[in-house]
């Protein structure tokens, strides 16, 4: 299948990545040909084949209801790149979905 | 040209477990930011999520109250999105097989009776909080990161305002009554999104919808949609289009706001979640929750009016709250009067909580208090007026009614063989009023009755001395 | 003092003994790490501190006072934990992973965190933020990946015993590469509760050691049920040492056609001597197909690729890890930390599993991945219904140079052809050393039904009493 430049600026926004206009080439070249070994997938008859997306041997695996402190905040925000008074500081927000 | 209008809705209730629905963090209401919180909530690197119990429980108790089916297997699924309230940067939810489906919940709007298809529900996490700040920077609490929620998504089955309003009600008394959610829009434990499109009477296929997210109460709903339809056909009139958008109610206005204009329906690559097994719920573990379900507002309120005899307007105070109907159904059930503890519910329980501030919870007042103090009332061992006195004590204090009654001599006098020579003594003592009575003055009778009540410090049960009075006074 | 003689029961008997203490060997260790890692950089961090626990049971704990590698995509509190990313370089963790918490339980002791494969996403330990770890049996060549650094670090006698990860071959490739023993346990078998995730339903803890026996130790320590891990088995757990110094008369073994036509020359000679030994040693030999053999390289990067892209979205800049300056807003802090933060392979597969789970795509690639899964599942459990093991060649060729492959993603990709199907199946699977070939170690992978890695045991303690590889001492190392 062919995959266009399009396709991979659309799907680093998916992922919140950027490439620059020399990488973009690159990249599609190469994300097409791993997309296209990945459809090599399509030969196999699956009709009527039920999908597996993990193998456990349990189901129905609950916890009580029970309330439990594990950690207190400060050491929660140790690894925080920026704060203030208990909260997580970000830059602002623009617009809440940009996928589109 | 005449429209018609599609509304549906999207209402999620908090439900209320003790702890988050992956992880044990406490859930609580306004606690200091992100205290209730752990490296789950935080989705540090290497954490996995683990179910509570109870948010499928009070899930599945929705469902049993709204008839719909209850999928025997379901499956957790993650929806990508990126925002700072949403830590791993995907929701866990219900997509592939949710909670349950095909429910129902029957409304009466102008008389008439409709039931209100529900296409799905589903059980899912809250997100954290943001706070945008001014200069630039916004705050994030994960505190309700992980709040359980449930989603209920109607068929786009509702075909005005006042179906909407009437739905949104009746959806919330229903939840209400299963214990399973606060249903507090102000605190956010019931959030409605609406969405609305119109179309040329006659027409088939639906028009292009508008949603709006976040109202604040069901009368902005309904307002927000009346506008819609007015603004969607003069659009349609003109010869315009309506916009794929998200528009926000404006309460000074009273008009709706655009948001946004959607391209298309974002991109959330739902996929199955690997880091849980799938659930299955068994039909014996539904007949057990069933079994524990609360009776619902409807039924309560067809015995309250058509059994115990209540007017309408007392049946539907006491039906305001899941735990004011409860409150009453207990006193009723320890052998109060109805219809009294209705009278004492509906005014002075009600007046003490507003006036205190405080929550029906809050207090020590207890149905079989309430219960003993009307029974006290109702075979004539206490007055309207002291029992006044006895509940103010039992409210504040949890006294014990009988006890209290008891210890403090409050024991109203109704013997006639102790009453009568009293009766006697204040008549001989009082020719005026003898001769006021036999002239026809009624007030005279007061005055001799406020002595015997001053005589026995107001113990003195009133009917039996109107009754000895006036025997006595016709004996002169 | 190094480890190329030694194991787990070697090291507890001195120390029970009072030959050797435990403060000593841990200090030893550390300085014998400090002394090679020069050449061979399998460490990311190296605790300078590092001191046995207290109160050592030697008896009770064969554990106790041992030195354990752990790959730092394993969550180890305190201890700096960085997957081998910028995006986490400078990341310490506030908990512990289950399987440290059940070896500090047993008394284990920690010397640091060994170098891998960014995000576990590479078969050669070059997608390091710290850079390429080198094959102790020759500097040029890679030491497989991604657990790269555990399998250089026990080979190269820096420790007796690793832990490393393993989502399509991760512990079982570079223990081939590096001529030691490694296993992937059954998924389920040990928790997940702190284990970096790649791809969730792949994704396994394992141990690698010199001798079987050893890697039977760790794992009886590491294994079984734990409340954090809701994909967790409740089974329960065997001694696995039970399994070791046992016949494999009568053990029914099944050889796979496509494997055995992977490999050619010396390598398949190699493979084939280990089959004819157990063959000589009274076990039912039987040639099996796997026919969708050829599916399973798209098959796994479709499905880790989606549930990996998924995984790293949380690092974002925002709660831990790496953010870019110089941002504008909030969009700008996601984008730049991520793109500066995450390695090329680690970007491409996160584009892959994107568009995988996309709208438009998600029929066409992750459905109809997760389809043919249950085939591939399916013909395994045929030929299990009649065999014990499944054994073959661990890779198709030994060690590549460094650099050689790095720039050919999918070349890359399809080394894993032998070992990602276990990983599909969840079933258990090790790689044991078979020989050299043209100086570099080959692995003879063993396969076994759910659950049963006794079968496996059994039959990598049986190849290592017969083919004596554990005597060999890795060129690079002697001088």
């Amino acid at each position: 299948m062919e995959i266009t430049e399009d396709t991979i600026k659309h799907v680093a926004v998916l992922s919140r990545l950027e490439f620059n206009e020399d990488e973009i080439g690159t990249v599609t070249e190469q994300m097409s040909s791993i997309i296209n070994m990945a459809d090599q997938l399509s030969e196999v008859d699956t009709d009527g084949v039920a999908e597996t997306v993990q193998v456990v041997d349990r189901d129905t695996v609950f916890r009580e209801d029970k309330p439990e402190h594990w950690q207190n905040r400060a050491e929660l925000m140790k690894n925080v790149p920026e704060q203030a008074n208990g909260f997580i500081k970000v830059p602002v927000i623009i617009n809440k979905d940009e996928d589109e | 040209m005449n429209f018609k209008s599609t509304i549906g809705f999207e209402v999620h209730f908090e439900l209320k477990t003790k702890s988050k629905i992956f992880s044990p963090s406490p859930v609580s209401y306004g606690a200091e930011a992100n205290t209730e919180t752990n490296v789950i909530d935080w989705a540090m690197p290497g954490v996995l999520p683990f179910v509570n119990k109870d948010v499928y429980r009070l899930g599945i108790m929705v469902a049993l109250a709204t008839h719909a089916h209850i999928l025997p297997t379901t499956h957790f699924d993650r929806k990508n999105y990126y925002y700072p309230d949403s830590p791993k940067a995907y929701q866990i939810t219900q997509f592939f097989q949710p909670l349950a489906r095909n429910g129902y919940v029957e409304i009466e709007v102008h008389g008439k009776k409709k039931r209100i298809g529900i296409h799905e529900m589903h059980i899912e996490e809250d997100a954290g909080k943001n706070t945008h700040g001014t200069n630039g920077f916004s705050y994030v609490d994960l505190n309700r990161q992980g709040v359980p929620l449930l989603e209920v998504v109607s068929e786009p089955e509702i075909a005005d305002p006042d179906e909407g309003y009437a739905y949104l009600e009746k959806l919330r008394k229903i939840v209400q009554f299963t214990g399973a959610s606060d249903v507090k829009m102000e605190e956010g434990s019931m959030r409605v999104d609406t969405n609305i499109s119109i179309r040329p009477a006659g027409q088939k296929e639906l028009g292009t919808k508008v949603e709006m997210k976040n109202l604040n109460s069901f009368e902005h709903v309904r307002k927000s949609l009346a506008y819609e339809e007015k603004r969607q056909a003069q659009v349609l009139l003109s010869g315009g289009r309506v916009q794929l958008s998200t528009r926000r109610f404006d309460e000074a206005t009273g008009k709706t706001v655009l948001e946004r204009v959607k391209e298309g329906d974002a991109d959330y690559r739902y996929f199955p979640e690997p880091d849980l097994a799938p659930d299955h719920i068994s039909q014996k573990w539904i007949d057990e929750i069933a079994k524990t379900l609360p009776r619902s507002a409807e039924e309560r309120y067809n015995q309250y009016v058509n059994d115990f005899g209540l007017k309408a307007y007392d049946a539907n105070v006491l039906l305001q709250t899941k735990e004011s109907s409860d409150f009453f159904d207990k006193a009723v059930a320890a052998g109060a009067d109805p219809q009294l503890a209705a009278n004492w519910m509906n005014t002075q329980v009600n007046g003490y909580l507003n006036d205190n501030r405080v929550e029906l919870t809050d207090i020590k007042l207890t149905p079989e208090h309430l219960a003993a103090m009307i029974k006290l009332i109702k075979d004539g061992t206490i007055s309207s007026k002291i029992a006044k006195k006895v509940f103010a004590e039992t409210i504040t204090n949890g006294t014990d009614p009988k006890k209290y009654v008891e210890d403090k001599g409050m024991v109203q006098l109704s013997d006639t063989s102790v009453l009568a020579p009293m009766v006697k003594e204040v008549v001989d003592n009082n020719p005026q009023s003898v001769e006021d009575f036999k002239n026809g003055k009624d007030r005279a009778i007061g005055y001799l009755v406020g002595q015997i009540m001053k005589q026995t410090r107001g113990k003195a049960n009133p009917k039996v001395i109107n009754k000895l009075l006036n025997e006595e006074l016709n004996n002169r | 003092m190094n480890y190329l003689n030694e194991d787990i029961d070697s090291l507890n008997q001195k120390l029970a003994q009072g030959d050797l203490s435990a403060e000593k060997l841990a200090q030893d260790t550390v300085a014998n790490i400090k002394k090679t890692d020069d050449k061979l950089n399998a460490w990311i961090t190296v605790q300078d501190d590092a001191k046995p626990a207290a109160d050592l049971d030697f008896a009770k704990n064969k554990l106790a006072g041992i030195p354990i590698a752990i790959k730092d995509n394993i969550i180890t509190k305190g201890v700096k934990t960085t997957a081998a990313s910028h995006i986490l370089d400078n990341y310490i963790p506030v908990y512990d992973a289950t399987v440290i918490e059940r070896l500090k339980k047993a008394q284990a002791t920690f010397v640091g965190k060994t170098n891998m494969d960014e995000f576990a996403m590479g078969s050669s330990t070059e997608h390091s933020y710290f850079g390429a770890t080198h094959n102790p049996w020759n500097l040029d060549k890679v030491p497989g990946g991604s657990s790269g650094g555990s399998a250089v670090a026990v080979a190269s006698g820096q420790v007796v015993a690793a832990l490393g990860s393993d989502t399509g071959g991760s512990i079982r490739q570079p223990a081939a590469f590096n001529g030691i023993f490694g296993i992937k346990p059954t998924y389920g078998r040990v928790s997940r509760w702190g284990l970096i995730a790649f791809g969730s339903s792949l994704d396994e803890i394992g141990v690698m050691s010199k001798r079987a026996k050893s890697a039977a130790e760790v794992l009886n320590v590491i294994a079984g049920s734990d409340d954090h891990d809701s994909t967790l088995s409740t089974r329960e757990v065997p001694d696995f040492t039970q399994f070791i110094g046992q016949d494999v008369k009568g053990l029914r073994v099944a050889v796979v056609k496509e494997y055995m036509a992977a490999v050619d020359g010396e390598m398949h000679d190699v493979i084939q001597k280990q089959i004819d030994a157990l063959e000589d040693a009274g076990a039912i030999i039987s040639e099996v197909s796997l026919p969708l053999t050829k599916y399973v390289v798209p098959d796994y990067y479709i499905i880790a690729s989606s549930e990996a892209s998924s995984n790293l979205q949380r690092y974002d800049g925002i709660r831990y890890g790496y953010r870019a300056e110089d941002t504008k807003n909030l969009l700008d802090v996601y984008v730049k930390s991520r793109s500066e933060g995450f390695g090329t392979e680690v970007k491409r597969r996160i584009m892959l599993g994107s568009f995988a789970l996309s709208a438009g795509s998600y029929d066409r690639f992750f459905r109809q991945a997760a389809k043919v899964r249950t085939l591939i599942c399916d013909e395994f459990d045929e030929i299990f219904a009649n065999n014990d093991v499944i054994v073959g060649p661990t890779t198709t060729e030994p060690a590549f140079g460094i650099g050689s492959e790095i720039s050919d993603p999918i070349k890359m990709y399809n080394n894993d052809i032998l070992t990602i199907s276990a990983n599909l199946a969840g079933i258990p699977a090790a790689s044991v050393p078979a020989g050299l070939v043209d100086g570099m170690p080959v692995g003879f992978q063993i396969m076994a039904k759910r659950f049963d890695e006794g079968s496996i045991f059994k039959t990598a303690d049986f190849i290592e009493r017969t083919n004596k590889f554990y005597e060999k001492t890795p060129a690079g190392m002697e001088d």
